[in-house]
């Protein structure tokens, strides 16, 4: 019949209108900000520096090895190395970065630092309110603001999170395991030597000449 | 009490002229007439807009603006304040003093037509003899202004908006004036205040509207779609379509100027959708006899927001037509059944009242309906329609 | 010669100078449009209401789209005239002269000096009507005829040569 599409049409164009003030499931608008909807886990807005424990300056996992610096495809990271090394989470003697900004309104959340990284030690926040009315400087982050805690990681991003924690452990565990096996040979050569030096020590008198000694084994 | 309410604004007009001195009488007459209608009007387009775009957006799930004000009904003070002042950019290769004139010129002829509409009983600012004539005469000039739009911005864009939208006006205008004709000839005079008066009376309850014939309710649903083609409306806003030629002719235009012709597109529409009312739906009178102690005023804006309701409506249901759809359905259609009503509005006229003349005239218009629509589609008159989708 | 008339003659005749004066002939189709909406105000004036008002339905509306559209599809739309008047000024101004001078006489010795008193047929729409169809019907029908052939003349200039199985 003539008309029937544009009178099909109306009547659900209706239905749509007078259905959206009795059932407000039809609405699908998401009123932000008084609403949000919620983030998946793998969300990843821009990055931020990971430090074990509660105090960002001993904690800091990165080393300063430039390597995320270096594979940024914008160049937003600058690193300036330190001059003097502090021992990091494992004890060992590092350098740390003295200097580690992110220019986040160049960064484009690629998340190549994230996978090159050998330390763990910058991962993707999933923050993105961060507008600034300050163009110049209020956009560039430093390493004060961009250290933040496992905890709040493992908050984030819990199952990353935890695998990471998982590995890091382990290989925490393999390094200590390492350590004390080294320690214990160490230990055991240092002791044979002191045994050694101490029987020396100990039996001055029997001073016994080479020819004697080899007649006797003989 | 209910006669004083309904003259209110024809008594506080003669109650301010007697304090008027003799020589100034006229201009203060025509000031004092005009003022009302140039507040009223812009104020319901401000509504509309807001209206507007609250209603599509419950037609398509979604909230309307609900941030300026309650609900969103600040929004058009908002939407000012943006056209006021954004910075007026004009090309430099266009023609200045074209590129000025052509909102003005649109805006002018758009409130002049309001001059010749029957807003209540006796509250019309100009009863001229030929009224109605008048009001497509003037609502002409508004293509002019198209086109010195579109031809002075100098840009591609706007040369193929402004000839798309030219071409679209003409080709409606014809279905438009033809289907007014029957209302003319049903009241015998081109006055609008006469063709309303004639709709005003009952039989028993049931008033006299034209809308209730069947060449009225034919020519009613011509002339709304031509009036939705006039002024470049969904389905026919191929003109200005946002998403194929930005704006079309008005793609240069920023600020106070845009919003001028946004303006005067709206008070086209609203002018036409009065034209409509004051044709067909019976202007001012109540519908029912029983109900003409509410004022006249009151129904006619009560139309008026019924037919912006269902321009609402069809903006948010029907997709655009293209060009050449569009120029199809006016000159092979639309025309053809225009003059075929004016024949049976002949024949309702020459047959005695009864049921012999509804059954005539309705055959009529229904059967030339359905042949021209099947003529639309070449070689396929008779058969059924058959649809054919992508394997 | 009220303020009214002499208002209206002024744009009249500056819209039509200004039509053949001015070098952008996109501006001279604009300014005549202004000149013919003069000349239906005095029209109106004079009490034809419906001469006045087809004139601005017809050339403002219809005619004055036709120039528009018609200076804009050649090729001088973009081009400016270097100069607007032709090389037989002189000759241009003396006919123009004359025929003015045949006008004003013409028109000076047709009307008599008291007014009219007899009553005149006003010029509303409904009398134009009536005539149309008691009087003048024969010449209606051939009009409506020969505006049908050019209809039809100018829908066969336009289409397509090749139609066969479109």
């Amino acid at each position: 019949m003539l008309g029937e599409g544009i009178v099909k049409g109306l009547a659900e164009t209706a239905r749509n209108f007078f259905g959206s003030y009795v059932n407000n499931e039809r609405l699908t608008t998401v009123q932000y900000p008084e609403e949000r909807l919620p983030q998946i886990e793998a969300t990843r807005d821009f990055p931020f520096l990971v430090y074990d424990g509660s105090d960002p300056g001993p904690g800091l996992r990165c080393v300063a090895c430039q390597i995320c610096e270096k594979e940024c495809p914008p160049k937003c990271i600058y690193i300036v190395k330190s001059a003097d090394k502090k021992p990091d989470a494992t004890g060992k003697q590092q350098f740390y970065p003295a200097q580690f900004d992110i220019d986040i309104s160049v960064c484009m959340s690629c998340q190549i630092c994230v996978e090159v990284c050998p330390f763990d030690a910058i991962k993707m926040d999933v923050e993105f309110e961060m507008s600034s009315e300050d163009r110049f400087g209020g956009l560039l982050l430093d390493k004060y603001k961009l250290a933040k805690s496992n905890e709040y990681y493992n908050r984030i991003h819990p199952t990353e999170a935890g695998s990471v924690d998982a590995a890091l452990a382990e290989d925490r565990a393999k390094a200590k395991l390492a350590a004390e096996s080294k320690a214990k040979k160490d230990a055991e050569t240092a002791a044979a030597k002191a045994a050694a030096a101490a029987a020396i020590a100990e039996t001055p008198a029997t001073i016994v000449t080479p020819t004697a000694t080899t007649g006797e084994t003989k | 009490m209910p006669e004083m309410i309904d003259q209110i604004f024809v008594v506080i007009k003669h109650w301010l002229m007697g304090y008027v001195p003799g020589a100034l009488q006229p201009i203060a007459s025509a000031i004092l007439s005009v003022v009302p209608v140039m507040i009223a009007f812009p104020l319901l387009f401000a509504i509309t807009t807001v209206l507007e775009r609250k209603g599509l957006g419950r037609m398509q799930n979604r909230y309307g603006p609900n941030r300026a004000g309650w609900f969103g009904i600040l929004q058009p003070m908002a939407d000012g304040v943006k056209s006021l002042t954004k910075e007026d950019i004009v090309p430099r290769t266009a023609d200045q003093l074209v590129h000025y004139l052509a909102p003005v010129v649109m805006v002018i002829a758009s409130f002049l037509v309001y001059a010749v509409l029957p807003i209540g009983r006796n509250m019309v600012i100009a009863n001229l003899n030929a009224g109605v004539l008048f009001f497509f005469a003037v609502g002409s000039v508004v293509e002019l202004s198209v086109f010195m739009a579109g031809w002075s911005s100098h840009s591609k864009y706007s040369l193929l908006g402004a000839m798309r939208a030219i071409a679209q006006m003409i080709s409606y205008e014809m279905p438009l004036v033809l289907s007014s004709v029957v209302a003319i000839m049903a009241a015998g005079s081109l006055s609008t205040v006469s063709i309303v008066n004639m709709q005003a009376g009952y039989t028993g309850i049931w008033p006299h509207w034209y809308v209730f014939t069947p060449w009225g309710i034919t020519g009613f649903i011509i002339f709304m779609i031509a009036a939705t083609a006039e002024s470049n409306r969904c389905p026919f806003d191929m003109p200005e379509g946002e998403s194929e030629i930005i704006a079309g002719y008005f793609i240069e235009y920023s600020g106070f100027k845009f919003a001028l012709f946004f303006l005067a597109e709206y008070l086209g529409m609203f002018a036409t959708s009065a034209m409509a009312i004051t044709f067909f739906l019976g202007g001012w009178a109540a519908p029912f006899s029983f109900l003409t102690w509410i004022p006249s005023y009151f129904w006619f804006f009560a139309k008026l927001l019924t037919i912006i309701f269902m321009f609402i409506w069809v903006r948010g249901t029907l997709p655009r037509l293209r060009m050449d759809q569009l120029m199809n359905f006016a000159w092979k259609f639309m025309l053809p059944l225009s003059l075929i009503n004016i024949v049976g509005a002949g024949i309702w006229h020459f047959m005695a009242a009864g049921f012999a003349r509804w059954g005539v005239v309705s055959l009529l218009i229904v059967l030339s309906c359905v042949l021209l629509s099947r003529g639309l589609r070449r070689n396929k008159w008779f058969h059924v329609r058959t649809y054919r989708y992508a394997s | 010669m009220t303020i009214s008339f002499l208002l209206l003659a002024a744009i009249t005749i500056i819209g039509t100078a200004a039509a053949m004066t001015l070098k952008n002939l996109v501006h001279c189709v604009l300014a005549l449009t202004l000149g013919l909406v003069g000349l239906a105000a005095l029209y109106l004036q004079l009490g034809a209401q419906f001469v006045g008002f087809t004139q601005i339905l017809v050339y403002v509306g219809a005619v004055a789209i036709l120039a528009a559209f018609a200076v804009m599809m050649t090729r001088s739309a973009n081009q400016t005239l270097t100069q607007t008047a032709s090389s037989f000024r002189a000759s241009g101004a003396l006919i123009a002269v004359l025929v003015f001078a045949v006008l004003a006489w013409a028109i000076y010795s047709g009307t008599s000096k008291q007014p009219i008193l007899s009553a005149q047929p006003e010029g509303t729409v409904g009398q134009v009507g009536v005539a149309l169809m008691h009087h003048f019907v024969l010449p209606l029908e051939v009009i409506g005829l020969l505006l049908t052939a050019a209809l039809i003349g100018a829908g066969i200039l336009a289409m397509d040569e090749h139609r066969g199985n479109r």
